[in-house]
């Protein structure tokens, strides 16, 4: 075996590991490593502006490409500015290795100088951690990480590696010598169950399939699949908002995404249907509302590969713990073998009562031609990226996601990243900046509000060094606008702190950052502002002047059941009554 | 296994029960199905005595208690120790409380910790043996220290240490007649109390 130091080794594990570029910050307890990092040039590495911004680079990587994204950062205050973005990771199942330093061993338990008790701190906020006191199991840890990671439903690890460890010499193991421990998730589903899911869609006269961002973490042959399957079988299909782009969007069974800001003819479809497929996706209370009645007249399948998202929050009539693409292989073959039968008439009618909701045009707003509707900014941006098959999406928080969500359209997986169970503000501009270094030669658009997208500005520093054209298309309404949305229904109009006062220009703020910026106030320049974003080769700010008073609609409020939705008409005060007004 | 009832989970409207005859699905036939679980908002709180084996690594035990803390459930007893010197492993017991649906999400949450080897629910799998070990300090002169002593007897508890004003005892058994020591000796001068928490296994081979 060979034999190097803690630090070579961990550039070593991460060449084995076919790692190219990792997201990071120096610090004192990190030292050795970046002076291997200097001596080699197999590895890029991306100086972020803070290290928050180094893992949500790495989401982003990872969402675009499926491979895990790498982080490494210092003890202390580098630690723990990572641990939001670990979190977020750990909500929306994003494979990430997190390397953190630590100070040396005999230090640790002393107080020393940023030290924190990193594994104890992101214990709750990992898959899985480890803090390494040999160099002797370093590399096996590193590989044993990647495992984790990217193994069963995915998520981030980290490995806390203390600067004496770092220094000292041990035997390196390659990955296949390091094995992969007793970790192997449950793979294929259930025959039996399967079998039982088969004769369910053969005579279901309402079915659905409701999936989730499972499909997309499956990978490519998921996506494959779930295309074949749903349309052979010629049911409906809606998606939660992290499952976009595995069923075309311009697919004729379609039906948009469903949940709390969800088209209606989705949520209908999801109330009134007699059979609920859902694959990979977890019953979130944004998509259920409220628990009682959620699809009270359903039959319902949940193919999910985590057995602890069975039965958590909606009980399933047929569970299938496994991996997406190994269960809809077997759905697709059992349903092929049995001779290919659904109910054409049954069908035919479920397709004619969802044609009748999609008559309500659930999106619909008014449009004005002096002021630039959020909406409109959207379609504008959509009529103008359609065609780029090389289009990725990022987002921040907010209602810009949500109106993001609803008006551009996904054809292919890996194309839309959003921070969607921890709803991190702050997210979409590392993460459009991680895409972009994972895709150089893309068009990486991070639709934004002014108010999340201050909240990781820093990283525009980030964005000019490494040359990544990200456009920043903040819909600036100078509101925290679902705050502002939510106290307009619910707390009697009293906006309390939900605007900002002192917003930064920012077209200077891009020339301070050596980018360009664009301002656009008048729908009529729209199309040519965009255009000109588009155009520009490099990093460009584009401050979109919106309706400030903007609602977000459709929307179930909180504590309200599918059927009970808000449209676009319905703007009163107090629309949510005592009870949802507890809920978030 | 825990009775089985066929009542249709809450906003489950009859037609449901309609759909799943006419789709052939045939509740609580498999071990997987959810009709296993009784209804999650009944409020029948059981008690379940889980055996956990896991990793010998440091931290692991931070991890369950954390899972059960960071998600609200109860731990009214928690035992540890490595069993298998060789392979590193060790067994967690760990008694807990909740309704039907929280036990099981309960298992479901531990399986997924990586060094989380096996959960087993000894309430639902079978028989098992549950014993605890207690420690007991009794002061007490005269009369008294008497009674205690020929209690103690009663109960099969040793004397683990003697002064002439206080004795130790040791017992081991059920934590019921744990508990039915310590009501006793309470009048009798007990002062201190050392108890273990419960270690179970299953009956049989």
């Amino acid at each position: 075996m060979t034999q190097m130091t803690g630090a070579r080794m961990v550039v070593q594990a991460l060449r084995d590991q076919g790692v190219e570029v990792i997201f990071g910050y120096p610090g004192g307890a990190v030292l050795p490593i970046y002076d291997e990092l200097f001596q080699q040039n197999d590895i890029r590495h991306i100086l972020v502006r803070h290290e928050q911004g180094a893992v949500h680079m790495a989401e982003g990587y990872a969402r675009s490409t499926g491979k895990p994204g790498v982080v490494l950062v210092t003890s202390g205050p580098g630690a723990t500015n990572a641990v939001t973005g670990i979190t977020d990771a750990l909500m929306d199942s994003i494979p990430l290795v997190v390397l953190t330093g630590q100070v040396p061993t005999f230090m640790v338990g002393n107080d020393a100088f940023q030290e924190a008790d990193t594994v104890g701190i992101t214990r709750p906020c990992t898959k899985h951690n480890w803090l390494v006191k040999e160099t002797d199991k370093l590399a096996e840890t590193i590989h044993r990480a990647f495992h984790v990671a990217t193994s069963g439903r995915p998520g981030p690890v980290l490995i806390d590696i203390p600067k004496d460890v770092q220094f000292a010499t041990g035997s390196y193991v390659g990955p296949r010598e390091a094995g992969q421990g007793h970790y192997h998730p449950q793979v294929k589903g259930d025959r039996e169950m399967i079998t039982r899911l088969v004769e369910a869609m053969e005579t279901a006269e309402r079915p659905i399939f409701y999936t989730g961002g499972g499909v997309i973490n499956s990978g490519d042959a998921a996506t494959q699949l779930l295309r074949e399957l749903v349309d052979a079988t010629g049911f409906p299909i809606t998606s939660t908002l992290m499952g976009l782009g595995a069923y075309p969007a311009s697919g004729k069974n379609w039906l948009g995404m469903l949940g709390m800001h969800g088209l209606y003819e989705a949520n209908l479809a999801m109330h009134d249907c007699d059979l609920m497929i859902n694959i990979g996706a977890r019953f979130d209370d944004r998509i259920t509302g409220r628990l009682a009645d959620f699809s009270p007249g359903s039959v319902k399948a949940h193919i999910d590969i985590d057995p602890s998202s069975i039965n958590k929050t909606i009980r399933a009539d047929i569970p299938i713990i496994g991996d997406v693409a190994h269960v809809l292989e077997d759905m697709l073959r059992i349903w092929k073998s049995r001779g290919r039968k659904v109910n054409k008439e049954g069908l035919a009618r479920w397709w004619a009562q969802i044609a009748d909701w999609k008559k309500v045009e659930c999106l619909r707003y008014r449009n004005s031609d002096t002021v630039i509707k959020p909406q409109y900014a959207l379609e504008r941006l959509e009529a103008l990226t359609r065609h780029r098959k090389d289009r990725y999406i990022c987002t921040e928080v907010g209602q810009h996601q949500m109106w993001a969500a609803q008006f551009l359209g996904f054809e292919a997986p890996n194309r839309w990243m959003t921070s969607g169970g921890l709803g991190t503000m702050g997210y979409g501009l590392p993460a459009s900046i991680g895409v972009q270094v994972a895709h150089p030669d893309a068009l990486v658009i991070n639709v934004a509000g002014e108010g999340s997208w201050l909240m990781n500005m820093q990283e525009m520093g980030t964005a000019v060094q490494f040359r990544t054209p990200v456009k920043q298309f903040i819909l600036n309404n100078e509101r925290l606008g679902m705050v502002r949305q939510w106290q307009t229904l619910l707390h009697g109009g009293r906006y309390s702190h939900s605007w900002s006062e002192a917003l930064p220009d920012f077209v200077k703020l891009a020339e301070a950052f050596g980018c360009k910026g664009i301002r656009c106030d008048n729908p009529a320049d729209l199309d040519d502002a965009i255009s000109e974003m588009l155009a520009y080769d490099g990093p460009v700010i584009f401050d979109c002047l919106v309706e400030k008073h903007e609602n977000c609609y459709p929307m179930i409020p909180s504590g309200e059941p599918h059927n009970r939705m808000l449209l676009g008409d319905d703007t009163g005060e107090d629309a949510i009554k005592a009870g949802g007004a507890v809920l978030v | 296994m825990p009775p089985v009832t066929e009542t249709p989970p809450p906003g489950h409207k009859d037609d449901a029960t309609d759909m799943a005859a006419a789709l052939n699905i045939q509740k609580g036939t498999s071990k997987l199905s959810a009709y296993d679980l009784r209804d999650p908002n009944a409020d029948t709180v059981e008690r379940h005595t889980l055996a956990v084996i896991v990793d010998n690594e440091p931290g692991v035990l931070a991890r369950v208690i954390g899972l059960f803390s960071g998600r609200g459930y109860n731990i009214d007893s928690l035992t540890v120790a490595e069993v298998d010197h060789t392979g590193h492993t060790s067994r967690i017991t760990i008694v807990t409380t909740g309704t039907p649906a929280v036990i099981e999400q309960i298992k479901a949450q531990l399986g997924r910790i990586v060094p989380v080897h096996e959960v087993h629910d000894l309430t639902v799998e079978g028989p098992s043996v549950e014993r605890e070990l207690a420690l007991f300090k009794v002061h007490g002169a005269g009369e008294k220290r008497v009674e205690a002593l020929r209690l103690a007897d009663i109960f099969r508890a040793n004397v683990v240490d003697s002064t002439l004003e206080s004795f130790v005892f040791e017992i081991t058994g059920t934590p019921q007649k744990v508990d039915a020591f310590a009501e006793l000796m309470r009048p009798l001068g007990l002062k201190e109390m050392a108890r273990t928490g419960i270690a179970a296994l299953s009956r049989g081979a």
